[in-house]
């Protein structure tokens, strides 16, 4: 049988749309990412914090970081937002009067700013070289300088703009919150958690942060109860009455889930918690990339076709020109 | 009859222009790799991707994809009359993505890294970018290897007055070149394919933060066919402009056919656009976007304007209205891709306008491609003479 150009065309065409079918098929496989076994997490809950912002002080001690000076009198270390000298910081929310604490008019919140540890972080589906990576075990997301060639795809990828850069360096790396990894090692907790002192950032394994979460919202608001203080399980409590909550717990569900959540008072858009939908945007670059390149068939085909066209094509060619 | 050099004066008041511009990028960019990104550039964490990305890179490697535009209608659909074009093209596609990779290295702030996106024990195969990364990587040189045997033409044409031992070496070069171009023809044709579209799908990840205009889960398809759109465009601008600047006979009967391939893969692009924005619910964003909606309507308008200028058989032979028409279809799908890297995506709290040294860089590197061109066409076989352009040419196909 002589091939003629137009049966290998529309046999390239077939296999090409048989190899897509085949993969869209399969495309649908990536599964929802889910914690890891020995997730670790924080639970902030803003109705407790106060605004000391011993946490940011804290974590710059832990981390090797320097004051930041803001308001042109070098008086206070008052950090705008989070940075590559701030991997943590708080944040205030305030409206009208700004008397009444946790309330959406007239009122006042604030919120703790650093990474959220997501389940399916973006910043490690998208970095090409593994400079960050999410601990299989634990899944803190960490950043290591050593692979990284300064893309900051992560820094434009990441939902909650948490990944910072430093433009002003020569040699120049990217900072992010750890969750103080290196003090866990060493059997401590993050900085921030074991710094505050109304229990507001609390550290602990992300099944009983969670379940901690639960039990807050089911309580009557002005309910006495207690509430720990460093660490979730921590004996160290204290009796205080239970305030109004936001129907959610943020993080449980946004982007897939992040293994740092968030209780309020005030609705989270207004704390700079963007409402995102619940499956990751990396699954889906994920998934179709996965798709088109699965076994690297589909580019096989493709380069197998051509090379075979180009053959075909060029030595025609040769006979015109003879 | 082959190719033959274009001769004429190396120094001109349009080298001179270029040179200029070209020296200064290269200080600038010294200052860069000494003091870093923040003292040239204005990119910050809300926009860590700038100018030289969605330029340099991501319309500058589309612009760059003259060579697998022509390629896929010479040897695909085997329309041998266009091989003319293939040379010229590649030549301009080879400038475009070594500025393209070029950029990447000035743009990524460990650049001493570089190499770990051609080393595996780095990969992370779930980064699109990895993908693109390795592809242009090889693809770059894939185009200097489709550009060799016009070098070594060249050489051998010195060699042999010589004769010996070294006329012997470029003549095998030569040969093996010869024996072994399809490869890289089809790799020439399978790796843009690939990395084109991947660089729709790098947006993905940003989700929310680029307007629903541009962000769809069609990115990749969209890109592709922008990718040959501005292929064919910067082939027809480029050609029309040579006929003009180096004051040679017009190629317009082969561009005129050519025109056809540019106009339907740019009205499938349209379709498809609206079509899936249609799809997706996302009609309103036209006109609630602001500043964006206008940005969707001149993207759409130009390269709309493009298609129907060409759509008559007069207008579609004469050179002025294939120029015309040439540039409004670049720049409406350049535009598409600089507005969907940047101008549609949005960090509240954050700002970002390219700062004069990064427009200076830009522009730079723009010049070397420009200069690299002239002197190139200038001193090596790479145009042929528009009489036998046109003599090969079908009256219809």
């Amino acid at each position: 049988m002589s091939l003629t150009r137009r049966t290998f065309l529309r046999g390239t065409a077939v296999a090409g749309a048989a190899c897509a079918v085949a993969g869209l098929a399969e495309a649908e496989e990536r599964k929802e990412k889910t914690l890891p076994p020995k997730a670790v997490g924080l639970l902030f809950d803003s109705t407790l914090c106060v605004g000391c912002k011993a946490c940011v002080s804290a974590c710059r001690e832990a981390n090797n970081l320097h004051p930041e000076f803001n308001n042109g009198n070098n008086l206070w270390d008052a950090p705008l937002d989070l940075s590559a000298n701030s991997l943590t910081v708080i944040k205030a929310y305030s409206e009208g009067s700004a008397k009444n604490k946790d309330q959406e008019e007239d009122g006042f919140a604030f919120v703790k700013k650093s990474c959220l540890h997501c389940v399916d972080p973006s910043c490690v589906s998208v970095c090409p070289v593994s400079a960050m990576t999410k601990d299989p075990v634990t899944g803190i997301v960490s950043y290591n300088p050593n692979n990284c060639i300064g893309c900051r795809y992560c820094v434009a990828a990441c939902p909650f703009g948490v990944p910072r850069f430093e433009y002003n360096k020569t040699i120049a790396r990217l900072r992010k919150c750890e969750m103080c990894k290196q003090r866990q090692v060493a059997g401590k907790i993050p900085a921030c958690a074991e710094v505050c002192p109304t229990g507001a950032t609390l550290f602990g394994s992300e099944s009983a942060l969670r379940a901690e979460a639960e039990r807050r919202h089911k309580l009557t608001v002005g309910e006495r109860t207690f509430f720990p203080r460093k660490t979730v399980d921590s004996t160290d409590t204290y009796e205080k009455r239970a305030p109004r909550y936001n129907a959610q717990t943020y993080g449980l569900k946004e982007v897939g889930g992040t293994q740092v959540c968030y209780l309020a008072g005030v609705p989270f858009a207004k704390l700079g918690l963007p409402s995102l939908p619940e499956k990751s945007f990396v699954s889906t670059s994920e998934r179709i990339q996965h798709t088109l390149y699965k076994g690297m068939m589909a580019p096989a085909l493709l380069f197998g076709s051509l090379l075979f066209a180009v053959r075909r094509n060029a030595k025609a060619d040769e006979k015109e020109d003879e | 009859m082959s190719p033959k050099p274009v001769g004429g004066p190396y120094i001109t008041g349009t080298t001179i222009l270029a040179g200029l511009m070209v020296a200064i990028m290269a200080m600038l960019v010294l200052v860069r790799f000494f003091f870093g990104l923040g003292i040239v550039t204005n990119l910050n964490d809300g926009y860590s991707w700038g100018l030289w990305l969605a330029y340099d890179v991501v319309a500058g490697t589309a612009i760059g994809c003259g060579g697998y535009a022509i390629a896929l209608v010479v040897y695909v659909l085997n329309k041998g009359h266009y091989h003319p074009l293939v040379r010229p093209a590649i030549l301009a596609s080879m400038f475009g993505y070594a500025i393209g990779g070029t950029s990447v290295l000035i743009d990524i702030s460990r650049w001493w890294n570089f190499w770990h996106i051609l080393w595996p024990t780095y990969f992370n195969l779930n980064s699109v970018m990895i993908e693109v990364a390795l592809c242009i990587s090889i693809y770059t040189t894939v185009l200097m290897l489709e550009f060799a045997p016009v070098v070594v033409e060249k050489v051998a044409g010195w060699t042999r007055q010589r004769g010996g031992n070294l006329h012997a070496l470029t003549s095998t070069v030569e040969k093996v070149l010869d024996k072994t171009i399809f490869v890289l023809i089809a790799l020439g044709m399978t790796l843009p394919t690939m990395h084109q579209s991947s660089l729709g799908t790098m947006l993905i990840p940003f989700g929310y933060f680029i307007n629903p205009l541009w962000q769809t889960p069609l990115l990749p398809a969209l890109y592709l066919l922008t990718a040959l759109s501005i292929g064919y465009a910067i082939v027809m601008f480029e050609a029309t402009l040579v006929s003009d600047r180096f004051s040679r006979p017009s190629e317009a009967r082969i561009l005129g056919l050519l025109s056809r391939y540019m106009t339907a893969v740019v009205a499938l692009f349209l379709v498809i656009r609206f079509g899936d924005i249609l799809y997706r619910g996302k009609l309103t964003y036209i006109f609630t976007s602001h500043g964006l909606s206008y940005a969707f309507l001149a993207e759409y308008l130009l390269s709309i304007t493009g298609v129907i200028l060409l759509l008559s058989e007069r207008r579609r032979m004469a050179p002025r209205f294939q120029f015309i028409a040439a540039l409004c279809i670049l720049s409406g799908c350049v535009l598409y891709r600089i507005d969907s890297y940047l101008v549609a995506y949005h960090r509240a709290g954050w700002r970002y306008f390219p700062s004069a040294p990064e427009i200076l860089i830009t522009f730079g590197m723009i010049a070397v491609e420009v200069l690299g061109y002239i002197l190139i066409v200038r001193h090596f076989p790479v145009l042929y003479s528009a009489e036998r352009v046109n003599a090969q040419a079908p009256a219809s196909e």
